[in-house]
């Protein structure tokens, strides 16, 4: 692992640079270190992040461009012919990196020599059986372009490498000797860490944007290369969903968006009406005691897994209602799949969530209020009904609000509960499936996106994620409005 | 006593009515009252009723998993098919793969039969083969491999049974369906009864559920969840070494160096709407950004990690901040004021103070990041099987494995109904696991919190 010893190498150096600016530091103060601007360790610290950092940040960037580099300058040495009508340039790069890699791989294990690799032919070794018995599986035969492209991909590779290293040395060691170079007693060594310091912090705090931004760049590209190949009036207004692999399949997103907020709406019936009224009784009613034993219980509903939900779903929710409205019951059930199931389980799922959001925005509500509506003769039940729900009523509309975003965005219940069959049914005891559901199904596994139907669960995704981002902003929005009125 | 007062007093405005007796209006109001109330304690109650529910199911359903079904049998290790040269050389011995195995199994169970004087209608020893598990044959092989002077000897083997035997007698299989069932026949349950009043077919506790690896589509009684465990202790390493350093910075960043200026703002935003988004969307962005676009290797923990570690950030920030938060100023002064940089206040003083708060939201963080399933489905932890262990801390983090969660989404999706018990079984043991970590957190916390 070359990159490993690279990094080891820098901070080694970095260590090394540690010692000789504190060192100098201190020489330079004639061992008095009352004489320093800074503690000792301050001039050590100053050379080794000097030494470190910018250092990494070569590294970083480099292994960053590169392959882009690499990929743009040897994909043009394919010719078009190796693009026919059913591969792509993606397809065939994909197979020019399986083969470079198992030839550095063949390297590696000592089963080539470099020479031996450098000298292979297409149309006189057997590349693909070559590379097998190295142990990396190629699907096909390997055409004369694209082992040349290979070769001229680990050259490129190789000297992009050599480069990149020589390059992080000298960042280190100039970093290193500016350091040592400065690392006097007057120089004011804290006040440069301390900035390198909040640099990092100011980094760390950053990837929160990262992070934002690479969810929508990986969604908007994707779901910009899908509308190239289907048409977005198709994906928005379809009413059918079917997929094909074979090509021809319909992509409408409206039965998977109907599922979804079919099974979130019986979801919210059920946790709303239970977490609400659970809420009220703890904050209004309930003494400590009960309290404490209640609300840790509720909670740990919370804390279970999905995966969990889901299995409860799949194999004691959905037998259970098919023993009453199955075959042998009212018969409105064909299958333990269904909406009803998905829905159940889900609510059962939001029940903590609904009541420990509006637990919190019931105990908001102040005192007085209750206090006077007491004193104008109400029973305890018309104070909560007339004074304390109507004045947290924003609060628990956002609290409703984010359960149902939880609701929308919940994969694994609907997963192994809610069915794989997409249809625009009124019957809740039908199966139907969701756009999260949908987005698993069309990716599990799979590595080369190229064809609508793979590339059709990042349209998917994105339009959960616009849906969800919405409910979240507004559910903030109110919430925070009416956190305002009482403070 | 009031009441009781005006009652005597007899007020003139109602007329004779005493106020001791309630008239229609209050008892309309302390009926809505009464009823109110209990339509609190009826959530409460539905609440903790749906706890039991699930737990109860996950209990009867799984605690079978923990148990299976062996059959105890002497087998004669036969040299002349074992050892056909008869030097007990291991490279030559094997060559012999499992195939060669199985009939000396079969023969063996056959003869313990017979020698038992069990009265049954299969009267071979091929007959005998649905009774075994088909990794029996793998488990003598590796018994003889290990220790080649075993040949020729007569071996005790505790071996598997098959997954049908195992369920007839967890009750699982009934006699009524075995008929449509083409692996096993109502002779074999018979003779099964018969072994096991003789104690030669019995259920032990199956240590190999814990630690063992996943088995194939047919061979349910052999998969176990111990690979899935080390994949998914793999992943919360990756989760702790960057999620507790990152979130610590970016915590200490937002609550005391910050200005309030645009650029905090929107980073806060940012962290906010991050904790609210769909596991399922981190999947996507993992697959998008570390699988096609850095070609990083499928499946593996290294991009679970992650994938798990931007999704937990935001709840590791948002509870790192609260403790940092909790530190009263007067200590931040207090270090100011003998002399201390602002850096070295945060550092020194108010970080320490700090600390149990942050390991208790991380040790919460990871709790949530081991239970969750969604984005691990989309960087392939599923439909991989996990039945090689890792051999060394590289290939733990690189080569493809699976983990707690999508392990037991696997096995839920098998057709096979003994896959049921052991998905069931898979989340005893994964709930054991967050069980472990929030008493960890919690105590963490009584021990440490402190009032200021």
């Amino acid at each position: 692992m070359p990159t490993l010893w690279l990094v080891l190498i820098v901070v080694a150096l970095g260590g090394i640079g540690f010692v000789l600016g504190r060192g100098r530091a201190l020489a330079s103060a004639g061992g008095d270190n009352r004489k320093l601007h800074s503690l000792p360790s301050y001039y050590g610290s100053n050379v080794a992040m000097k030494t470190i950092m910018p250092a990494m940040g070569v590294l970083v960037l480099w292994l960053i461009v590169q392959p882009f580099f690499v990929d743009a300058t040897v994909s043009k040495l394919l010719p078009d012919a190796a693009q026919s009508e059913d591969t792509t340039l993606g397809l065939v790069m994909s197979d020019v990196r399986r083969v470079a890699d198992g030839l550095d791989f063949a390297v590696a294990e000592g089963l080539l020599s470099p020479d031996e690799a450098q000298a292979l032919d297409a149309s006189s070794d057997n590349v693909r059986e070559t590379l097998g018995a190295a142990g990396v599986a190629l699907g096909s035969d390997v055409s004369a372009e694209v082992l040349n492209a290979a070769q001229r991909y680990r050259v490129l590779s190789a000297t992009g490498r050599l480069f990149m290293s020589a390059l992080v040395l000298v960042a280190a060691l100039g970093g290193c000797a500016w350091g040592v170079k400065n690392s006097h007693m007057d120089y004011r060594a804290r006040n440069v860490v301390e900035a390198g310091i909040e640099a990092l912090l100011v980094t760390a705090a950053s990837l929160a944007i990262l992070t934002t931004f690479g969810i929508v760049l990986s969604l908007i590209f994707n779901t910009i290369e899908f509308f190239q190949r289907y048409p977005a009036s198709e994906f928005f207004f379809s009413l059918v969903w079917s997929p094909s692999f074979g090509g021809g399949s319909e992509l409408g997103l409206l039965p998977l968006l109907w599922g979804t907020l079919y099974i979130s709406v019986i979801a919210l019936l059920v946790a709303v009406p239970i977490g609400l009224f659970a809420a009220i009784y703890l904050s209004e009613y309930a003494g400590p005691k009960v309290r404490g034993v209640a609300k840790p219980l509720l909670e740990v509903l919370a804390g279970i897994p999905t995966i969990v939900y889901g299995l409860f779903a799949l194999l004691t929710v959905g037998p259970l209602l098919m023993s009453v409205f199955g075959r042998e019951g009212l018969g409105w059930m064909q299958a333990g799949t269904a909406v009803m199931t998905a829905g159940l389980v889900m609510g059962i799922m939001l029940i903590p969530f609904v009541s420990s959001l509006s637990d919190d925005i019931i105990n908001a509500v102040p005192q007085a209020m209750r206090d006077g509506s007491y004193g104008l003769g109400a029973t305890q039940s018309e104070t909560i009904r007339q004074v304390v729900l109507p004045a947290a009523l924003p609060g628990i509309v956002g609290a409703i609000l984010l359960a149902a975003s939880r609701a929308i965005g919940e994969t694994m219940i609907v997963v192994l509960g809610a069915g794989a069959a997409a249809r625009l049914s009124m019957n809740p005891f039908d199966a139907m499936t969701t756009v999260t559901a949908k987005i698993v199904s069309q990716l599990t596994g799979d590595a080369d996106f190229s064809s609508p139907e793979a590339l059709v669960a990042f349209a998917l995704g994105m339009s959960l994620f616009v849906i969800t981002l919405g409910l979240n902003v507004f559910a903030l929005y109110i919430v925070r409005k009416y956190r305002e009125q009482y403070e | 006593m009031t009441d009781a007062s005006l009652a005597t007093s007899g007020a003139p405005a109602r007329k004779g009515k005493s106020l001791v007796v309630p008239d229609a209006r209050t008892k309309r109001r302390n009926a809505a009252e009464t009823r109110f109330k209990a339509y609190g304690v009826a959530a409460i109650g539905a609440g903790i009723f749906f706890l039991v529910v699930l737990l109860s199911a996950i209990l009867i359903n799984g605690v079978g998993a923990f148990q299976q079904t062996f059959i105890q049998v002497p087998v004669y290790l036969d040299p002349a098919k074992l050892d056909k040269s008869g030097n007990r050389d291991p490279e030559e011995m094997k060559k012999v793969s499992t195939f060669g195995y199985s009939p000396l199994i079969q023969d063996a169970l056959f003869a313990e039969v017979q020698a038992q004087g069990v009265d049954t209608p299969l009267d071979s020893a091929k007959a005998m083969k649905e009774m075994i598990s088909a990794s029996a044959a793998a488990q003598v092989r590796d018994v003889v491999l290990a220790d080649p002077d075993l040949v020729g000897e007569t071996v005790d083997f505790q071996i598997l049974a098959s997954s049908r035997v195992d369920g007839y007698l967890k009750g699982r299989v009934q006699r009524a369906d075995v008929a449509r069932d083409k692996n096993i026949n109502v002779e074999h349950l018979d003779l099964t009864d018969a072994l096991r009043e003789k104690g030669i077919v019995a259920r032990r506790f199956n240590m190999d559920f814990i630690t063992g690896a996943d088995a194939s589509e047919s061979r349910a009684e052999q998969a176990g969840l111990g690979v899935s465990i080390l994949g998914s202790l793999f992943m919360m390493l990756v989760v702790l070494l960057l999620s507790l350093p990152i979130g610590v910075a970016a915590s200490i960043y937002l609550e005391e160096f910050a200005k309030k200026n645009r650029f905090t703002d929107i980073i806060e935003v940012n962290i906010s709407n991050l904790a609210a988004v769909p596991s399922i969307v981190f999947g996507i962005l993992g697959l998008a950004v570390f699988i096609q676009f850095m070609h990083l290797p499928q499946s593996a923990p290294l991009v679970g990690g992650l994938v798990l570690t931007l999704m937990t950030l935001p709840t590791i920030i948002i509870s790192t901040r609260a403790s940092l938060a909790s530190v009263p100023p007067s200590i931040r002064s207090a270090a100011l004021g003998v002399g201390a940089s602002k850096m070295q206040s945060v550092f020194h003083h108010v970080l320490p103070l700090a600390m149990p708060g942050i390991l208790t939201g991380t040790i919460l963080g990871l709790a949530q990041a081991l239970g969750e399933t969604a984005p691990l489905l989309l960087i392939g932890m599923v439909g991989y099987i996990a039945t090689n262990y890792p051999d060394g801390v590289a290939s733990g983090f690189l080569d493809p494995n699976s983990a707690m969660p999508a392990q037991i989404y696997e096995w839920a999706k098998r057709a096979d109904p003994a896959y049921y018990e052991r998905a069931w079984g898979g989340i005893i043991i994964l709930l054991v696991f967050l069980m472990v970590m929030n008493i960890i957190a919690i105590l963490l916390r009584r021990r440490f919190e402190r009032r200021w």
